[in-house]
């Protein structure tokens, strides 16, 4: 079967189609049945990820699509992931009374957007695929109708967003006027040809770099991404901060690597500085936040730095550390907005550092769930997220930025700051109540299990490490 | 010679309506503006042999696009007096930009970098050859994975202007036929007997 690895993209997009209908015609408030049958879509595609995984890689239609072992692992990481997002989702959505069967079946699309980003295999699939995550991002953080915050948040979202889009393909059409391919190994081919610098390629370079940076969020172009993170539904910022990164992350490593590997030493010099503001701006502005949601926006915007480093070292270990630390800090991110869906009570967010205070009295376990979390976010070791960092700053001082290596780790130690002072908050403060946690029994299952993945996989970082250099062999 | 000579009539008229479109105070006229410069730009690329991207631009963007366009533009009746305030203030930088984009943009334009070396120059297709055919078959072949995608994109579009804008039903102020029709004359109608009055 020629068309098999396209497997789980048909299944998804089948399934949504599908889903759109049945829940057309359902009559139940509760939204159960798109609930579930969303969830088994992308547990279908899953399995069917895993089942079609690729040895080799295979490029179909026309050189629009590749499946190789690095889509195989993002594509499964990606569905992981979100399926973890629905169970905390709707939670969230059922205690604030925003239920809506729309928020699945474009979940779905968004899922389809990212899959079809990760096995782009020409400039025009990338755009694509990024265009129909993106659109799907835009309503759902724009479905909380009745908030002037989310309204707000969807347009500054949407409007930058499109900005950063249309210098996406800007870019590329610069890189397709002057290559005359679509396809990325072969825009690639023609640059190694290319005798000397040509202009035109590094201003369609610094175009695309921008699309990426826009999208990651990496300072200078992170504008969006405090005031985004905040104004959306927190079900929906959980889904923003975790899954398309690193469809973002796929998207930096097929323009740049597989598309433009010729103009490594161009694009190093760009992505070193795009990553040392990030974690600058990241790490510092994070410190006066008071609403946990910005100051996650924050910690987002410096994780991106550390992520940076590693695709900037400009070799295959190094973009193996890379995607090591984008999946690390996507299960830690859902973890934490996780907690603060937790925390939130009917119609109320629960989204100021305050609503932590004496969390230890009201629920032990959850606080050291949270403890965990912040722990791997600051990068302590034993856990996951030191790995995550202890990986990139290895690959970095390998490709001889050591200076680069320093402010890496002084940045992380400023950041260290504003994750202790939450574990502060929630063991040496007096609460302000004692109300018991309102939560489902699934919710608080897959938010426990989560937090206890961040603390298992920290004692054998070796099997996620073997599992990304092997995707990044090729 | 008469290609050339329709080519600068329809890039003169082309030219002529896209600087009204901006200049014109009614925006009813700058609307009907737009669907004459896009009317003659589908007349150039008639000239090119691109018949079916020609047809493509008078039908949607002139038939359907402008004309829900001028729709709009008709009920709103959007006050312009407050968009045009300030326009003086912001003249002189708003001239400088102008004038350093364009100084810009001939320094990128002259320096040769820009020069088109791909694709080739398509050459004449003759009056046999059809450019629809010809999209339809890079279409369903070469870009059908692109072109699938496109259709999802358009999907989530619809999904969420749709999800964005409907209200639940029952805000919306409709007859319910079934309740209408159970309905009895006693609990509608009253008789009341009135003396009657003395003039």
């Amino acid at each position: 079967m020629i068309w098999a690895p396209l497997a789980p993209e048909i299944a998804l997009l089948s399934a949504a189609c599908l889903l759109l209908i049945i829940d057309t015609l359902s009559r139940d408030e509760k939204r159960r049945l798109t609930y579930w049958l969303g969830l088994a879509a992308l547990i279908l595609s899953a399995v069917l990820v895993l089942a079609f995984s690729p040895l080799e890689p295979v490029v179909l239609l026309h050189g629009h699509y590749v499946s190789d072992p690095m889509s195989a692992v993002l594509k499964e990481a990606i569905c992981v992931i979100t399926i973890a997002v629905f169970f905390y989702a709707y939670d969230y959505f059922e205690e604030h009374g925003l239920l809506q069967g729309e928020f699945f079946v474009l979940s779905l699309f968004a899922v389809l957007g990212m899959m079809v980003m990760v096995s782009a295999h020409s400039l025009l699939t990338v755009y694509l695929g990024l265009e129909l995550l993106s659109l799907s991002l835009y309503a759902l953080v724009a479905m909380h109708r009745d908030s002037p915050t989310a309204s707000e948040a969807a347009i500054k979202y949407f409007v930058l967003g499109a900005l950063a889009s249309g210098m996406l393909l800007y870019g590329m059409s610069m890189l397709y006027g002057v290559t005359g391919t679509l396809e990325l190994p072969a825009v690639s081919a023609v640059i190694a040809q290319e005798a000397g610098r040509n202009l035109i390629l590094v201003f369609g370079l610094v175009f695309v770099i921008v699309g990426i940076a826009f999208k990651l969020g990496a300072v200078p172009f992170h504008m969006w991404v405090p005031d985004v993170y905040e104004g959306s539904p927190t079900a929906v910022t959980l889904f923003i901060s975790s899954a398309p990164k690193i469809a973002a992350f796929a998207m930096a490593i097929r323009l740049l690597v597989d598309g433009m590997a010729p103009l490594v030493s161009d694009w190093q010099g760009m992505l070193i500085i795009l990553s040392l503001l990030s974690m600058a701006a990241g790490n510092v502005i994070a410190i006066s936040q008071t609403n946990i949601k910005r100051m996650l926006a924050y910690s987002t915007i410096a994780h991106v730095g550390f992520l940076l480093l590693g695709i900037l070292s400009g070799t295959r270990t190094g973009y193996a550390g890379s995607m090591f630390y984008v999946l690390v800090y996507a299960l830690m991110s859902i973890g934490a907005f996780g907690m603060v869906i937790l925390l939130g009570r009917h119609r109320f967010e629960a989204d100021r550092l305050d609503d932590f205070q004496g969390l230890s009295r009201r629920s032990p376990w959850f606080a050291f769930i949270m403890l965990i979390l912040m722990f791997s976010m600051a990068g302590a070791p034993p856990l996951i997220g030191f790995w995550a960092k202890w990986f990139v700053i290895k690959e970095v001082i390998a490709a001889g930025y050591v200076w680069l290596a320093v402010l890496a780790v002084t940045f992380s130690v400023i950041g260290a700051y504003y994750y202790l002072r939450i574990v502060k908050l929630m063991y040496f403060d007096e609460p302000t109540h004692l109300t018991a946690l309102k939560a489902s029994q699934e919710m608080r299952f897959i938010l426990s299990l989560n937090g206890l993945a961040v603390l298992l996989l920290g004692f054998m970082p070796g099997l996620l490490m073997a599992v990304c250099v092997q995707a990044m062999r090729m | 010679m008469i290609v050339q000579a329709i080519f600068y009539f329809f890039a003169a008229v082309l030219v002529l309506s896209a600087a009204l479109v901006i200049t014109v105070r009614n925006p009813v006229h700058a609307a009907l503006f737009l669907v004459l410069a896009f009317f003659s730009s589908a007349a150039i690329w008639l000239l090119l042999e691109a018949e079916f991207l020609a047809i493509a631009l008078v039908l949607v963007y002139v038939g359907a696009v402008m004309v829900l366009f001028l729709f709009v533009v008709m009920m709103l009746d959007i006050n312009l007096a407050p968009l045009r305030e300030g326009f003086a203030r912001y003249l002189p930088l708003g001239i400088a930009v102008a004038l350093l984009m364009a100084v810009a943009m001939g320094l990128v334009v002259a320096s040769g970098y820009f020069d088109a070396r791909f694709p080739p120059r398509a050459g004449e297709a003759g009056p046999a050859a059809s450019n629809t055919l010809e999209l339809g078959h890079a279409m369903y072949t070469d870009f059908l994975y692109p072109f699938e995608i496109a259709g999802a994109i358009l999907l989530v579009a619809i999904i969420a202007a749709i999800a964005l804008t409907m209200r639940k039903p029952r805000t919306l102020k409709t007859p319910r036929p079934e309740k209408q029709i159970v309905a009895r004359r006693e609990e509608r109608v009253r008789l009341v007997k009135m003396e009657a009055e003395k003039r």
